[in-house]
């Protein structure tokens, strides 16, 4: 009797460390975040006390007068991320139906190996190829091609220097799209065959049945978009190389500009006194919430798309 | 079984995956207006068969030789889509579009073929939730999911989705299979009713059920046809051993 209560209560504090132990992991992540926002609250504390919002709404970043707002850094990261989402999630799409509901098998690992394989690509590999390919093709070709054409409207007008926002717009684009495609694609295969069978009996064309099969898959469409948006907005090094990196608000995209994570990279070491630290730790802050709103953003609207259906 | 009463004519019917032959030369007529069922163990191509009817088989990569007529004409020469809407199909496992309302689910068909007047939409889907006996116990959350209800309204919802696109064949894949028994006796009431109207094809695994509702039954057995008669024929005098065999419980 003895022992076997003795039995049952180690079996019971085996489930209790259990217990604690994940639980100590779980509370761990979210302690992590709250220290690194309190970490970068403290450090951006002289900036925050100086600045007050004008930090987010000024537009002049200028370190010999020790003046810091971040308006064009906020801008020209969320331009270049929004435009390169706009381009890149219809294209995702696309490639994903291709893998998903079109191409024969033997056509479709290969391809799906590939996309997966850019998405593992070091992005400062990007850069590099954005510096020596993508930008001398943009300054000599496709820049004075559309000014040419387009050059009334006030997106494609000034000197086409090739470094610029149309450049990080090319280069982000072409990082979501492995990202989001091959996302989407694993998504629309989720999709039960019973669906796309139901939807053929009825007699639905192939594209008929595709567009059932995607509004079964938006949700998760989404949220494959808005891990690509997380990634477009914190991507840091090939942006950097191609973007021009200059504090400016500016309609044309063939103008210089700038992104939080690029100003962080090139000015940390260049960051002499305690303000421009400051400041700089406070655009880390910035970017920090900015991000954890976007992930909270797309994690409602996935839940509550998939909630709606969630009997499926 | 006079000429023009043939909906369907089968002949020399073989059906393969890759290079497996899974049909061997089946020949049959499927007279209009009739219930036929399928029946047979696991395996025997049943399902292959009625998936060759309405040329679903090609969907997964599947091939045939041999010819198989509706109304005279060959299927493998016309537009597979068309046939589709002309032979509906109602699966085995009910799979109404979970992203859409009970309403949309049965209008999702009127749509694809170009029906776009809601006063004519709404009509239509009344009438085949009527038909389908489900219109009592859904009219009133015609905007709930069409996942949302129970296996026996989803399959009833398949049917009257496949009812709305008003094609003149409708192949059933046990479509009781999944359910009770009080869903699977107003399924077969259902059935008896639809023949009015529609040459039904059902494949099943429950011998009952096809006493039950059909008016000739075919025996398959390691994908060949063994016998196809009547099924009083086929259930009370069985022409060959195997049909006798199987129905009798002895092997299957």
């Amino acid at each position: 009797m003895v022992k076997r209560l003795n039995n049952h209560f180690s079996q019971n504090i085996g489930d209790l460390i259990f217990e604690k132990l994940t639980l100590l992991f779980a509370v761990s992540v979210f302690l992590l975040v709250i220290l690194m926002g309190y970490e970068m609250y403290l450090g951006s504390k002289i900036s925050i006390q100086k600045f007050g919002f004008s930090f987010l709404f000024n537009s002049s970043w200028d370190p010999v007068q020790e003046v810091y707002g971040a308006l064009p850094i906020i801008y020209g990261t969320v331009v270049s991320s929004i435009l390169s989402l706009l381009i890149a999630v219809p294209l995702s799409i696309g490639v994903a139906i291709f893998l998903a509901e079109v191409a024969p098998s033997w056509l479709e690992k290969p391809v799906s190996f590939l996309v997966e394989l850019l998405a593992g690509i070091p992005s400062v590999i990007y850069g590099l190829w954005g510096i020596f390919v993508l930008v001398p093709w943009l300054r000599n070709s496709f820049e004075p091609w559309l000014a040419d054409k387009f050059g009334y409207l006030p997106f494609f007008r000034g000197a086409p220097y090739g470094f610029g926002m149309l450049a990080a717009v090319m280069i982000l684009t072409i990082m979501l799209l492995p990202i989001i495609s091959s996302i989407s694609r694993d998504v629309l295969k989720a999709v039960p065959r019973s669906r796309r069978e139901a939807a053929l009996a009825l007699g639905a064309t192939k594209w008929q049945s595709t567009l059932i099969v995607l509004k079964d898959a938006k949700s998760g469409i989404l949220g494959a978009s808005m891990l690509g948006l997380g990634r477009a907005i914190g991507e840091t090094m090939a942006v950097t190389m191609v973007i021009g990196n200059r504090s400016l608000i500016s309609t044309s995209l063939f103008d210089p500009s700038y992104t939080m994570a690029s100003v962080i990279a090139n000015e940390f070491t260049e960051a002499t006194s305690q303000m421009y630290l400051s400041s700089l730790i406070e655009l880390a802050l910035v970017l920090f919430i900015i991000t954890i709103i976007i992930n909270a953003f797309a994690r409602i609207l996935v839940w509550s798309m998939s909630r709606k259906w969630s009997a499926a | 079984m006079p000429q023009n009463d043939i909906k369907i004519s089968v002949k020399n019917l073989d059906a393969f995956y890759g290079k497996n032959k899974v049909l061997h030369n089946i020949t049959m007529d499927i007279p209009s207006n009739q219930v036929v069922a399928i029946i047979g163990p696991s395996g025997c191509g049943k399902s292959t068969f009625i998936r060759c009817l309405n040329r679903m088989h090609e969907v997964v990569g599947g091939t045939i030789t041999g010819s198989i007529m509706l109304d005279g004409e060959d299927l493998s020469k016309n537009d597979p889509v068309l046939l589709r809407r002309r032979v509906g199909m109602v699966f085995q496992k009910p799979n109404p579009f979970p992203s859409m309302s009970i309403f949309n689910n049965v209008a999702a068909g009127l749509r694809l073929n170009g029906v776009h007047n809601k006063k004519e939409i709404s009509l239509i889907v009344e009438k085949c939730l009527k038909q389908a006996a489900l219109w009592d116990e859904v009219k009133d959350n015609l905007d709930d999911s069409g996942a949302n209800i129970s296996g026996g309204q989803q399959q009833r919802l398949c049917i009257a989705r496949t009812l709305a696109v008003e094609p003149e064949v409708i192949l059933m894949d046990e479509p009781a299979s999944a359910l009770d028994p009080v869903s699977t006796s107003k399924i077969e009431s259902l059935i008896f009713e639809l023949k009015k109207d529609y040459t039904i094809v059902i494949v099943t695994h429950n011998m009952q059920q096809a006493a039950r509702v059909s008016d000739r039954t075919a025996f398959f057995y390691l994908g060949e046809l063994i016998e196809y008669d009547i099924t009083k024929q086929i259930f009370l005098n069985p022409a060959k051993k195997q049909t006798e065999d199987y129905i009798t419980g002895r092997f299957g």
